[in-house]
Order: structure tokens, then sequence, then C-alpha cells
């Protein structure tokens, strides 16, 4: 499995990361050499295998649907990068 | 002070041969000496750990202490310290305050343990060497120009170099085990699910796991004791009793059965690495153990499909950093597309960047079912392989990591070949199960280490397993050559 520069930008794209142009030829060399050893996985037949999520097969809990924290807008605001009037800030996105 | 084990420690703060805060600033003092040469701490809290040392004396002298109240220790940079940076290694999270505590953190302050730190660790605790660090490699005490092995580097390397007697990790892939092999500590990984992971920064959240370092099995132990047991806040945290870890650790091991894996012991495994591990086994016979060879035929495929679980994970849970609510944002972004795109291109390294690509790439339409899929069902002959094997022995043993500790700089433009360094611990995870590795000797001056591989929430028995070998040994209280 080997990945083209178009796919490396595409990737790259859907995973929201910008990457120099100067550096695509070896994000994919490297992410084919990291697939070709993933594919070592197909040496084994799984036909069948049921797919384990969870180490220990434990269901997730569930909990009553009641506020069980507190407001703290002002602690977690204070380490935003941008924020007025209790709102965070980002550049325009509707004219 | 510097060199005594925490029960030592725990036992001249009771007996008042010395205060907390005497101790504390010896050990913050070391660090200021020792550490521009080791980088092993990313933040030393000097004024908070004198201020809880403090309290810890006033709680010992109004005869509320406990059995560790005073003592110092350090936590890997990865855990949420309420009011300190909390950085995980990365660019990204550079100027974080966290916001709150851990509930490891929580856990250790009520205990009374004084926090001296934060320690360094690979990006987002993505590697084998702690280089991936955006705050620069952290060394390691027996040899300057070597790796310590990661992610939790730092606090192997702290703990090696008796900065602290004991630090907390974590363990994704080996990330606890490793870099406790490479540095000639004791480390355990314990079964997933034990502490919990709330406050600990996600990077593959049905592999991570929280664990500690600490110089002796006995040290292991107590600091367990603080760390595990149930959390409500953690939606994996397992609801199981927590033993006292203490009560088992001097039971006889006559009679124990050991299992040795022979993939463990095969091709890619160094000789001299591997003539180090055959004297710690026969030094498991003479306290009464039989050894019996077992097969872990999937063990291959732990890597290959680590590779896809692991950044499947991360690419998901790694979406949170967008430069909007916390964190780095890039210059003056165009559009919010900008915005994310550069804050998240500039606030990642490199193996960050990858994993999630890899990740990414794994989980696109098409392809879930040829890599997600597949790696979840090789996950579930991994651990049909433990099972079976843990059916028939107490206990399974062999090397943590395939050679010692690397040079600074061999092998981190070759991400595969890094990989590598993970292949005896990786499958421990994808199982669950807990792990140990304790220092058994050197080869080439760097140390060795024996990883031991036990049952579901049997950490009570590695830690009990290792403690009776180190009665016997004295490798744990080698010094490195810093000073």
């Amino acid at each position: 499995m080997s990945l083209g520069s178009a796919e490396v930008a595409k990737i790259a794209h859907l995973a929201r990361l910008a990457i120099g142009a100067a550096d695509i030829t070896s994000y994919a060399r490297n992410l084919s050499s990291i697939l070709e050893l993933v594919a070592q996985m197909n040496a084994v037949d799984t036909t069948g295998v049921e797919p384990l999520a969870h180490p220990l097969e434990m269901a997730q809990r569930l909990r009553p649907d009641e506020v069980s924290e507190r407001d703290r807008r002002e602690r977690f605001q204070a380490i935003a990068p941008s924020v007025e009037a209790g709102l965070y800030l980002v550049p325009q996105v509707i004219e | 002070m510097h060199t005594k084990t925490i029960a030592e420690l725990a036992a001249g703060l009771r007996a008042g041969e010395f205060s907390s805060e005497e101790l504390t600033r010896a050990l913050l003092d070391r660090i200021g000496r020792l550490d521009p040469q080791l980088n092993a701490f990313i933040t030393v809290t000097t004024e908070p750990a004198l201020a809880q040392a403090r309290a810890a004396d006033r709680r010992r002298a109004a005869g509320e202490s406990g059995a560790l109240t005073g003592v110092p220790i350090a936590h890997k940079d990865i855990f949420c310290t309420l009011g300190v940076r909390t950085s995980c290694g990365s660019r990204i999270l550079d100027n974080f305050i966290a916001p709150y505590d851990a509930t490891v953190v929580e856990k250790c302050q009520a205990a009374g343990l004084v926090m001296l730190g934060k320690t360094n660790m690979d990006e987002f605790a993505m590697g084998s060497s702690t280089e991936t660090s955006y705050y620069g490699p952290t060394r390691n005490p027996w040899d300057l120009n070597a790796v310590p092995g990661g992610s939790s580097g730092g606090s192997a390397a702290a703990v090696a170099a008796r900065l602290v007697p004991g630090a907390t990790g974590t363990d994704t892939g080996g990330s606890i085990r490793q870099p406790a092999s490479l540095c000639g500590v004791t480390g355990l990984k314990p079964t997933y699910g034990r502490v919990s992971r709330w406050g600990m920064i996600a990077y593959a959240s049905s592999l991570d796991q929280g664990g500690a370092f600490g110089r002796t099995a006995e040290d292991v132990a107590l600091l367990l004791q603080v760390m595990a047991g149930f959390d409500p806040r953690d939606s994996t945290s397992a609801d199981q009793p927590v033993p006292d870890y203490g009560a088992t650790l001097n039971d006889p091991l006559e009679g124990l059965k050991i299992g040795l894996p022979r993939e463990y012991f095969g091709e890619g495994l160094d000789p001299q690495v591997a003539g180090v591990i055959e004297e710690s086994l026969a030094g498991y016979r003479r306290l009464g153990a039989e050894l019996v060879e077992i097969s872990l035929p999937n063990a291959g495929l732990a890597i290959p499909s680590y590779y896809v679980i692991a950044p499947a994970e991360c690419s998901s849970n790694l979406a949170r950093f967008d430069g909007v609510r916390y964190g780095y944002r890039c210059e003056n972004p165009r559009d919010l597309l900008d915005l994310y795109t550069r804050s998240r291109g500039e606030g990642f390294g490199a193996e960050v960047k990858r994993r999630i690509m890899i990740g990414t790439y794994a989980l696109s339409a098409g392809y879930y079912d040829a890599y997600y899929l597949k790696a979840q069902q090789i996950r579930r002959l991994i651990s049909q392989d433990f099972r079976a094997a843990l059916a028939q022995v107490d206990v399974i043993m062999g090397p943590t990591s395939p050679t010692v500790a690397f040079n600074l700089g061999e092998k981190v433009d070759d991400p595969v070949t890094m990989y590598l360094s993970d292949i005896y611990t990786i499958a421990v995870n994808l199982a669950g199960l807990p792990g140990m590795s304790i220092p058994v000797g050197f080869a080439d001056g760097r140390p060795v280490g024996l990883q031991s591989i036990g049952n579901y929430f049997a950490e009570a028995k590695l830690l009990n397993v290792a403690h009776r070998y180190q009665q016997v040994s004295d490798w744990h209280r080698r010094l490195p050559p810093v000073d």
C-alpha cells in the first residue's frame, strides 16, 4: 500500500492539518511505510472473528439524565484564545 | 535523602528524622542541579511543592497524616493539574493551564503526596524515546547519549536519577514498561480501567492506562494503592475492589508457574539482552518457580493491529484541539478552515500528524472494514491467546524491550523502526492486561528490564513476584553515573 502526494493532501484536509508543500513527499513516504507494516494483518484469515472494541468487554455505564456539572464558564474561558461577552470568537463564518 | 525509597522516606517522616519541607527542598535542589543535563521535567512547581510540603508537615503535627503524607513525587505532564501548565509535550498545549485536577492528581494530593513538577514525554504520548517532545528530548541517566525510552521517559529518567522517589506515567503500548526497562527502574501498567482516566489527556482511549514508576515493587505498590479505584467520572473505570497491595508482597513463590512465550525469545531479540533475561529467570527458578514454555501465536500481529487502532482513536480524540476554546491558535487566520488547519498544523509535531493521518485514512469511507474492523478482529485473537496462556500459568515473562536504550537520533526519522521497540509490550494493551518491568541487569552498560504479565486485576500478584526477586537481587539499587 503506497500513498501518493495527492492522497496525502486529501487526508491532511480531512484531518484539518495544514501540511507544507515541501513536507508532503516525506509524509507520503512515512505513511506508506506504516501502511506496509499494517498490511501484515492480511496474513491471517479473520473470517467469522467477532471484533473486540473493549478489552474487558464491559458495557458502558449509564447515569440518570441529571445536571451534574456546575457552570464554570469563566474559568474555562480564561484560557481561551479569544472570547467576548462569554462567547468564543472565530473568524466570520456567515456574511 | 535522595537515595531512599518511598517506603524508607515515609518511615523517616513518621519517625521525625526530617520534615517534608526539608526533603522537598533537598530534591528541588537536586532537580535544579541535575535536570539541565537530563531534561526530565517540563515544569518544576517549586512554590506549590513547598506549600504542599508545609501543609503535609502541619497534617503530621496535628496527627492527621496517612502512610505517604509528605512524600514527594512527579506527575507525567499528561495529567491535568489545576492552575499548572499541562502541555502533554506539545506546542498546541504550551499555554494550557489546566482548569481542573485529574482524578489521579486529586487522589495523590488527598494522600498528602507532594508534587515536585510535571515530567517530559513524547508529544501526546506518541513515541518510544521522548524525542518527539516539544520541549526537547530527555536523556538517559545511565548514558546521556541514550534515550530514556518513552513515552513516559521523563518520569522514568527522574526516578532513575533519584530526582524523585516515584512518579506517575501512562501506558498505551508500552509507555511505562519500556522506559522503566531502558532506565533501570520498576514500572507497572495496571489492568485497563484500574486507574481512572479522568483528566488524563486521551491518546487511544481503549488502550490508555495510568500507572506508576518507583525504584522498587514495594514503592510501586504504595503508589498504586493511592491511584487505583473506581471513578464514576471515567465511563470505562472498573468497578472492582482494590486489594491491599502490601499484604501479599512477601508471599512465597514456590510452585509459581511462569510461562515463557517462545515468540518473545526469537528473532529480533538482542543476544546480550536474551542472556540477561535468562539469568533473571534462573533466579526465579531458585525462588521456587517453575518455568514452562508457552506460545502466543498471534504476537507478531500486535504491532500491525495497534498501528490501526491507536491512530484511529487518536484521530478522533485529537480533533478537540482546534484553536478555538484553548491551546495554540495560529496568527491572523483568514477564515475558520484556515484557523483549524494552521493551528493544528503548527501546533502538532510530525509524529502526531502522522498518526492522526493514518487514523483518518483508516476510518475514511471505503477503508473501515479493511483496517479498523480487521484490526479489532486481530485484537480478539491476541486477547484469546493470552487467556489461553494464563489458564495454564500464573504469570508470563520475557524481555520488556528487544534492545537496551538506543542512542538519541538513531531512530527518530524512521517511525517503523521506532515502533518495533514496543514489540513485546503492545499486545498487553490490546488485551487490557496488567504488565510490569523490573531491572534485572545490564548489557553494554545500559539497563535491561524483565517484563511480567498477569491476569486481569492481578496487580498484587505481579508486585509480589517482582518484590520477591528484588529481595534477592540488587539491580534496583544500582546508581546511574549522574551527580
